[in-house]
């Protein structure tokens, strides 16, 4: 996101810098001197006083008891959320019964032709072996519901969010008001909405459709308000000049100039809402979400990866399509017209000819089984790496160390902490990287944590994901460094990175634990399977962006390649690397809900708990708790230089 | 694209009128795709629960020409779905007393649909490897003096009791503590991790302490051995936090909607007779877990050859 923001980064003289930090840190030692004898003296206690706590299960627990009672007569229910729900519904049966209308042959023959005419001949075919690949391996069914809930919810979130992204374009003040919003939306864990959603709408489709358009419409709107925002100023003032009125040049002049992000913003919203299919299988979403899910029950990883296949696939292909619709000229539109019309025909053709046939489901007798041969391949690997690997010692072993010495020591030190001593901790840290506006959230978020009464858990979870974040940060560093230095490996990482950034987490829950046991430790592996990707990506392309001229006049100077690497690349690279961490701190942070499955605890055990005994109270709290948590990381790790120009 | 969203808009029409919109009487938008009866069935995350509805799944579509849909969710929002009408029936229930306050006697949306046939008990268990090298490890009051041989990275200084799925009913935090033992209660997180952490364990023959229930398959995988807690007594698990004894036997049961109770046709009586029993169970939840079947295929095993079990339930 930020790689569209980033402003120039300001030239301040290195000692002015300096001079600034040091003042900073004067000012905050002097309200610590102030503060903190009247805090301790008021409320001495190590952990979060108990006195400044708000105990929230009693009024969340009626809320809840009053949803569930009103559910079928109060008006609000029969008439607004009835509503919405049957709209979801019927929709999404619409879309269901047109494409199992289609046939698989159908189906894939649209998929390739919109692809072709899109984005070319090479994503076509790539387009339509990935159908098929979805057919062979048994999922035809669960993909198309699938594909008929993300059309709906897509359209859905594009709707929401364009008109959401609209209003923060045109007025600044809706662009004040929202981005607080749309910021909290964003480090908010899947999870967690799926909660209240499922106590209004009940389990299944509906609320599963909503979960999703929440939390895929904020990347449509904020990259709406910024396209909108960016249009060029010339080209404004030409238009005003002919004399057109303010809703002609929105309709002719900035919404095509905003085309770009406009694309971006699918692409992002596209992307998350697939991401969010899955977990919400977990509140009867149905599809292939719901068959990684019933594979995780059977411990049977082939099948989780044969219901994960398809969803990767779609995602690899969607991120394609509409990248390449992104890039494409506006010229080329109308010459396009008549193909278009081919390419509409061509597919009812082949759907029509598929009825005919009588071949609509897919054939039996063409699935092929990868169940057993992926579990004997990961039954072989977790048996061999386990423990007793001579010299380096068994994954199981590396788990062990990894929870005592480096999970223990942290979480401990983080809880022995005085309560007021994290706050300053935090204050400082994210003053020194942003403005006092950006600490003041920060210390504010850390200390709702402390009012909702988890204190305790979320520096738990705060000390997990440090740990993985660090794990995450060295690994993608040094893989960056790698790729950013060899073209090959680059092209070689890019569809592993693909594979890894849309496989859903489900899937390599069981691995993960096989390999590393029950526990913490787990948990950060799985956090950094997550994160790595993103870092990695965000790194390799800051690396190679460091100007060659640089490159060049250092190693003319007999710059070796690891001073060049130290001295030259990683300097003049800085902000990626910034906003590397800042992603990889999100990232993992997104995935502790995740970790609460594989013994990770605190937190995240907590949401999956609230979510699996309908205790919205435990829940919630813990939802709310992350996203204080994330907050304050993202505060903590994100540099001005992106909030600059705004004024923040 | 336009067309559809206009056929969309115009059934919504249609189908709402105008007036209330009941969202209890929503079925799934993926339920009756091809125009037949159809029937939903919640399934549980674990296998047994796997193996009464792929019975009752294959039995309903091949004798009785149903069209099953099948959702995964967990045990207290099942209930939550059974009422509002989500799913027909839950077919494996462990007893929650508060919800059948709310659904069964309260609002009356959800009725009982008899007993499973099969009982369920929850406890600690040992791998039975283990038990056997030491004896009295099947006593709790015993249980500290091996402790240390249970800790793990995660329990630190104390021994690990592994608990597992958020979804489980569990004391075990309470009776860690008002049993004085020297336990760390460590949450596995769900089912899936737990299994795979009980395999890793045996496969290495080292000792460990679990919340596990039967009936389960892994017991023909990893046998284990009960720990005798202090003995259940009707009532001694009134107040949670003061907890001192084992769990109970439960006899497990289905529910129903009440509406699909009333209007389900043969499908809603033939989940009424629906009964078998744990050996019937843990046969098709092992050919499912262990053998690696489809639930459909070790369904249609079973099936062929307990035909006078099913016959009962059809007539």
């Amino acid at each position: 996101m930020a790689t569209v923001t980033a402003s120039t980064p300001r030239s301040l003289p290195t000692h002015l810098l300096r001079h600034r930090a040091v003042h900073k840190i004067l000012l905050i030692a002097l309200a610590a001197a102030v503060l903190v004898p009247l805090a301790n003296a008021q409320w001495a206690s190590g952990s979060w006083p108990a006195a400044l706590t708000v105990d929230l299960t009693k009024p969340l627990g009626s809320a809840s008891d009053w949803i569930i009672d009103n559910r079928d007569s109060h008006p609000l229910f029969l008439y607004f959320f009835g509503y919405l729900s049957n709209a979801v519904v019927i929709s999404v049966h619409a879309v269901y019964v047109v494409l199992l209308g289609a046939g698989w042959a159908g189906v894939t023959a649209l998929g390739a032709l919109v692809a072709w005419r899109v984005a070319g001949l090479r994503l076509a075919l790539g387009t339509a072996a990935a159908f098929l690949a979805c057919g062979l391996l048994g999922m035809w069914v669960p993909t198309m519901q699938t594909l008929a809930l993300m059309v709906v919810a897509v359209l859905a979130s594009v709707l929401v969010g364009a008109l959401l992204g609209l209003a923060a374009g045109l007025s600044p003040r809706m662009d004040k008001i929202l981005r607080p919003v749309l910021d909290t939306m964003q480090v908010m864990p899947a999870y967690a909405y799926l909660l209240p959603v499922v106590l209004v709408f009940g389990m299944g489709v509906p609320a599963a459709v909503l979960a999703t358009v929440v939390y895929a419409a904020p990347p449509m709107a904020r990259l709406t308000a910024l396209g909108l925002q960016g249009a060029d100023k010339g080209v404004l003032e030409a238009v005003e000049s002919l004399g057109t009125t303010a809703r002609q040049r929105l309709l002719t002049a900035r919404i095509p100039l905003a085309r770009k992000e406009l694309m971006l913003g699918l692409n992002q919203t596209i992307m998350m809402a697939l991401s969010m299919a899955v977990i919400a299988s977990v509140i009867g979403a149905g599809g292939l979400g719901d068959r990684v899910y019933q594979a995780l029950a059977s411990v049977d990883v082939g099948a989780a990866l044969a219901a994960g296949i398809p969803i990767v696939l779609l995602a690899v292909v969607l991120d394609r399509v509409t990248g390449a619709a992104g890039a494409v000229d506006d010229s080329a539109e109308d010459a396009g017209r008549a193909a278009w019309a081919y390419a509409l025909a061509g597919a009812v053709v082949v759907a029509v000819a598929g009825r005919l046939l009588g071949r609509l489901d897919w054939p039996d007798a063409w699935t092929l089984n990868i169940a057993e041969p992926v579990n004997r391949a990961v039954d072989w690997m977790t048996a061999h790496l386990y423990s007793g690997v001579p010299v380096i010692g068994g994954t199981a072993d590396w788990a062990a160390h990894f929870t005592t010495w480096i999970l223990d020591p942290v979480r401990d030190g983080l809880q022995a902490l005085p309560w007021w001593s994290v706050l300053l901790v935090v204050a400082t840290l994210s003053w020194l990287i942003g403005t006092w506006r950006t600490a003041l959230t920060a210390v504010l978020a850390m200390a709702a944590i402390g009012v909702l009464g988890v204190w305790t858990p979320a520096l738990d979870t705060l000390s997990q994901v440090l740990a993985a974040v660090a794990v995450t940060l060295v690994l993608g560093f040094a893989t960056a460094v790698a790729a950013a230095r060899s073209d090959r490996f680059d092209r070689m990482l890019r569809p592993v990175l693909d594979v890894f950034q849309t496989m859903p987490q489900f899937v390599y829950l069981i691995p993960v634990v096989a390999l590393f046991g029950v526990g913490r430790a787990p948990a950060a592996a799985a956090a950094v399977v997550y994160a790595l990707p993103a870092v990695v990506r965000i790194t390799t392309q800051g690396l190679r962006q460091v100007d060659p001229a640089a490159m060049e006049s250092s190693h003319s100077l007999g710059a070796t390649s690891w001073q060049q690497l130290r001295q030259v690349q990683l300097p003049l690279a800085r902000p990626a690397l910034l906003l590397a961490v800042n992603q990889g701190v999100v990232l993992v942070l997104a995935v502790v809900v995740i970790g609460g499955l594989v013994g990770g605890g605190a937190l995240g055990y907590d949401t999956v708990f609230g979510l699996a005994q309908g205790d919205l109270a435990t829940g919630l709290v813990a939802g709310a708790a992350i996203v204080c948590l994330g907050l304050m990381l993202d505060r903590v790790t994100q540099p001005t230089e992106r909030r600059t120009g705004k004024g923040a | 694209m336009r067309v559809r969203t206009l056929a969309a808009a115009g059934s919504l029409l249609l189908l709402t009128g105008c007036g209330a919109a009941d969202m209890t009487k929503q079925a799934s938008p993926f339920a009756n795709a091809h125009g037949s009866k159809s029937v939903t069935l919640s399934v549980q995350s674990w296998v047994g629960a796997q193996a009464n509805v792929a019975v009752a799944q294959y039995l309903l579509e091949h004798e009785l020409g149903y069209r099953v849909d099948t959702v995964q969710v967990d045990e207290v929002p099942a209930w939550d779905a059974l009422s509002q009408g989500r799913v027909d029936a839950i077919l494996e229930d462990w007893g929650h007393p508060e919800q059948e306050q709310r659904y069964v006697k309260d609002k009356k949306t959800i009725t009982p649909g008899g007993g499973l046939g099969v009982t369920g008990h929850i406890g600690w268990f040992v791998p039975t490897y283990f038990a056997k090298q030491h004896p009295d490890v099947t006593n709790w009051k015993n249980l500290n003096k091996y402790a240390s041989q249970l800790r793990t990275a995660e329990s630190g200084g104390k021994g690990q009791l592994m608990d597992g799925s958020p979804s489980y009913v569990t004391n075990d935090k309470a009776l860690v503590k008002n049993l004085k033992l020297d336990y760390q209660v460590v949450f596995a997180g769900s089912e899936a991790a737990q299994i795979t952490q009980i395999r890793q364990f045996a496969k290495e023959k080292k000792p460990f302490l679990t919340y596990w229930y039967a009936p389960q398959w892994l017991f023909k995988k990893v046998p284990m051995t009960e720990v005798k807690l202090p003995p259940y007594k009707e009532g001694c698990d009134a107040d949670p936090a003061k907890i001192t004894c084992a769990y109970p036997h439960t006899p497990l049961q289905k529910y129903l909607n009440t509406d699909f109770a009333k209007s389900g046709g043969k499908a809603a009586a033939f989940l009424k007779k629906f009964k078998w029993t744990t050996e019937d169970q843990n046969e098709v939840s092992l050919m499912i877990a262990d053998q690696k079947m489809t639930p459909e295929d070790a369904a249609k095993k079973w099936v062929d050859s307990h035909e006078s079990t099913w016959k009962a339930w059809l007539s």
